[in-house]
């Protein structure tokens, strides 16, 4: 660094270009974003277009329009214009943060947008917290056992888990949880018997922030089947990534080391192996988070869950193009704004990536 | 010790609507979300359900469970004798909607009937285009702005409105959906805020229940409005739970988390019929499937080979296999909840050896064809590829060869209408307005040729009696006319009719008088719980 070979360099020189450092990392993690953002804009507009289908006939259905009429809704809708025009004022749209109208709805996507996430957020955390709570525990259970019979039942269960059809196991589910042990509501997100304005869009906090008697544990009871069923893929994942870490680690000669020096097997397991294991887990579950949106799709359609993978499905039949464009636009800023953090976080964790 | 308690509080949710029974909640688990709550708007049943099946009413209305035309908001017409001129007398005392974001100052009157009006058919009425793209699909549709010339306040009760041209279906019409009654003092309240959007999402209207709030895509609530005209609904709290998976709706109803579900799956008939808590109404719907030859070009041209076709036709068959029995063979173009239907009109017998010689006699032995499949379900065909493939194998056996061709829907619905398509058409319809003039000048029209008449067929003596039938306003003389329609329509053949559906309805057994809706609608007034 600047101070050379002249002694320690002095420490606010030193924090000073650190903070260079993370400045151009930050820049040019940004800078790339430009160039991925106008082509998510790109593609997300082309996607819908790609399919067959006119949105202005299926409006129509059966019925039908005469040509007069369907030129004239052409028209209104801007459908009649070149690609290029049409997209272009969809970008300069979206630079002003204006995503248009549902064609449908004719309610703006953004505002349709922001009231489904939250739902879709909830259940995934809720999901993905079951898949690391259970998964990591089985993994490691199956190392430690590896060639027992522990170890094949798990790791059998877990591969039965990971081929599970979504849609059959949630309405086994619903039929012997919810309809013969009466253990759980069957679908949507609380009770009818509870009313109250979202605050947050979390019914878990708006629940507990109504005041209302036994609204959070309702909000919890329906919470319980979708998040099984949406973790069930995650849960086999975790688990068998955790497992297969976990064997590397146990082989190594520090694991021995710890052994040798009569640590508890607690200590040698909990401290020295799973920590160590637990690196390529977390990439796991970092990478799981985007699979769960795919999940999602089915999940919300079957327990009635009004998030954003509904949504888009629903939208993507009726060919509604400013839905279908602006919500793939907006899960590619998410997933970028989040990529980035973990970017910078990486970077403060560990100083090799900033250089 | 947790889970006991989350297993109580869903016991008690489970409970939840038993309880709810002294304070008349009723909870229906619709199979989708509105797409607003202007239902002039839109086409779509779910969406009428949500707004102008509760919130709003006409100035005529159907009849609950039937398709006859009774007074609402108009207590009485008149039509002028040269049939252009339809007054109407206008009911007194009707409250539009007090809730937290609206209070009406006055009572509804004639200016409410012209704004809902003319906001459709005026094209630069402020309201015409208050959100974007507003299509005025229904109003369009039914030709509305070619037919009616004006909608005058003749009075504060009394409203006119003029025709270019005598039609006979007009009161019907006035009955549909996109005929309900706004009110134009919250419009103006709304322009005037700049915030004309919420009309359509937030709705005032004068109909026996006040919406109260919409969480999209999960619950639409509603309360009882105290003073509706026709008196305050029985139940206090209706609630819409949105639930789109027909097994997951008939597992809430078991669990009591929900009065009504609609839509069930074919295959969960038998179980509801033996399920001490559900009573399963059914009832035949408002719709026709069917297959429609291309009557324009050879060999589709000439009847007697329609007619042999008709004959090869399995139609028991696709009934058990496509409409797992929830169907009924049709021999009509209309359905029999229409008033006119010919009850004693003798359908195509099943008979392949004879169909075969009939295409013999016709010079013809061997034959390839295309019959297109639609991809989508309606009740009127729950499967069309299915239905296809089954006639298939019906026309394999009279020596004609099929090849089954399939599009995209709204591709579907555009080629199927060009004059020299190539192919028979697997379509249906459902009725809009009760009146047999919606399904056979609709579909068998000379005007609808190269339109939504897939049979591209133009007979003039059928032709003629629909036209006369549009004119006349006599029922009886009507009905004369459709009947003989119907018997030129078996005649000639354009189509081969296949099935009505059955509409079925699990109802919880603690409903009361809920009543199945010809038109497919569900309308909780009226309804009771016990």
């Amino acid at each position: 660094m600047g101070a050379g070979g002249l002694g320690p360099p002095p420490s606010s020189q030193q924090a000073y270009f650190e903070k260079i450092h993370m400045l151009k990392l930050l820049l040019r993690r940004v800078g790339l974003m430009i160039p991925t953002f106008i082509g998510a804009t790109l593609l997300s507009f082309m996607f819908i277009r790609m399919l067959p289908g006119d949105p202005v006939l299926l409006m129509a259905g059966e019925r039908g329009m005469t040509e007069e009429r369907y030129q004239r809704l052409l028209h209104e809708f801007g459908f009649d214009r070149p690609y290029w025009e049409q997209y272009l004022d969809y970008l300069w749209g979206v630079m002003q943060g204006d995503l248009g109208e549902s064609f449908r709805t004719k309610v703006p996507v953004l505002q349709e947008f922001l009231t489904l996430f939250p739902a879709t957020v909830e259940l995934s955390l809720c999901a993905m917290f079951l898949a690391t709570v259970l998964g990591i525990p089985a993994g490691v259970i199956a190392a430690i056992r590896r060639g027992k019979a522990l170890d094949h039942v798990t790791m059998g269960t877990a591969l039965v888990g990971y081929s599970m059809p979504i849609f059959w196991w949630a309405l086994m589910l619903i039929i012997v949880v919810s309809g013969m042990l009466q253990l759980t509501p069957v679908s949507g997100r609380i009770s009818f018997l509870f009313f109250f304005e979202p605050v947050t869009g979390f019914m878990l906090i708006d629940s507990l922030l109504s005041d209302q008697k036994g609204a959070f544990l309702s909000a919890v009871s329906h919470l319980i089947l979708p998040s099984i069923v949406l973790g069930t893929i995650p849960l086999a994942v975790v688990a068998r990534q955790t497992r297969s870490a976990m064997l590397e680690v146990l082989g190594e000669d520090y694991v021995r080391t710890a052994r040798a020096k009569g640590l508890s097997p607690f200590r040698v397991i909990g401290i020295h192996a799973l920590r160590n294991a637990l690196i390529p887990v977390t990439t796991t579950i970092g990478l799981q988070i985007g699979m769960l949106f795919g999940g999602a799709i089915l999940t919300e359609t079957i327990f009635a869950w009004p998030g954003i993978g509904k949504w888009m499905i629903d939208s993507v039949y009726s060919r509604d193009y400013e839905v279908v464009q602006g919500g793939l636009l907006m899960i590619a800023i998410i997933v970028m704004v989040v990529n980035l953090a973990v970017d910078l976080l990486y970077g403060l964790i560990n100083p090799k990536i900033r250089h | 010790m947790k889970k006991f308690a989350i297993a109580v509080a869903a016991g008690a949710m489970a409970l939840g609507v038993a309880a709810s029974a002294q304070a008349k909640t009723l909870v229906y688990c619709s199979e989708g979300s509105p797409e607003g709550f202007d239902p002039a708007l839109y086409t779509a049943g779910t969406t009428f359900d949500a707004s102008s099946r509760q919130i709003f009413n006409k100035l005529v209305e159907f009849e609950r469970g039937t398709t006859k035309v009774a007074p609402a908001l108009a207590t009485s017409y008149d039509v002028s004798d040269d049939g252009l001129e339809y007054t109407f007398h206008l009911r007194k005392g009707v409250k539009f909607h007090s809730t937290d974001f609206f209070t009406p100052s006055r009572d509804f009157n004639a200016d409410d009937v012209v704004f809902s009006f003319e906001r459709q058919r005026v094209k630069d009425h402020p309201y015409n285009a208050y959100v974007s793209g507003a299509a005025w699909e229904y109003f369009d549709g039914m030709s509305m702005p070619d037919l009616i010339k004006s909608v005058e306040k003749v009075d504060d009760y009394t409203v006119k409105f003029v025709l270019n041209r005598p039609e006979a279906p007009m009161i019907a019409n006035l009955a549909m959906d996109f005929a309900s009654i706004q009110s134009k003092e919250y419009a103006d309240k709304l322009a005037a805020d700049g915030k004309m959007e919420l009309l359509n999402q937030q709705p005032i209207g004068t109909g026996p229940f006040k919406f109260q709030a919409y969480q999209k895509d999960a619950v639409i609530r509603y309360q009882a409005n105290d003073s509706y005209w026709d008196g305050k609904a029985a139940i206090d709290t209706l609630i819409f739970a949105i639930t789109p998976d027909a097994s997951v709706r008939y597992q809430k109803l078991k669990a009591g988390e929900c009065h009504v579900m609609p839509y069930p799956n074919p295959a969960d008939l038998d179980t509801m019929k033996g399920d001490g808590d559900v009573t399963l109404l059914s009832q035949e719907g408002l719709n026709v499937g069917y297959l429609a030859y291309n009557t324009k070009v050879a060999p589709f041209d000439n009847v007697k080979v329609r007619k042999a076709l008709n004959m090869a036709i399995n139609k028991e068959a696709i009934l058990d296999a496509v409409f797992q029995g929830a169907g009924k063979v049709a021999a009509n173009p209309i359905p029999p909840t229409i008033w006119s239907y010919k009850a004693d009109l003798a359908d195509d017998p099943y008979d392949p050896e004879a169909a075969k010689k009939m295409l013999a006699e016709e010079g013809i032995t061997s034959l390839d064809m295309k019959i297109w499949a639609m991809p989508v379900q309606r009740p009127y065909n729950p499967n069309a590829k299915r239905m296809a493939e089954l006639m298939q194998a019906d026309f394999a056996k009279v020596g004609v060869n099929v090849e089954i061709v399939q599009f995209e829907w709204g591709e579907y619905l555009k080629r199927s209408k060009e004059v020299d398509r190539d192919g028979a058409v697997l379509l249906g319809w459902t009725g809009d307005n009760g009146d047999p003039d919606n399904f056979l000048a609709v579909l068998l029209g000379c005007d609808a040729v190269g339109g939504s008449n897939r049979a591209q067929w133009c007979h003039q003596p059928f032709e003629d009696l629909i036209q006369k039938a549009k004119i006349v306003s006599d029922t009886a003389e009507r009905t004369k006319l459709y009947e003989q329609a119907q018997v030129v329509f078996k005649e000639q053949a354009p189509w081969a009719t296949i099935a009505h559906s059955v509409v079925y309805m699990p109802v919880r057994k603690e409903v009361v008088d809920y009543k199945i809706d010809p038109f497919g609608g569900h309308i909780f007034y009226g309804v009771d719980l016990k």
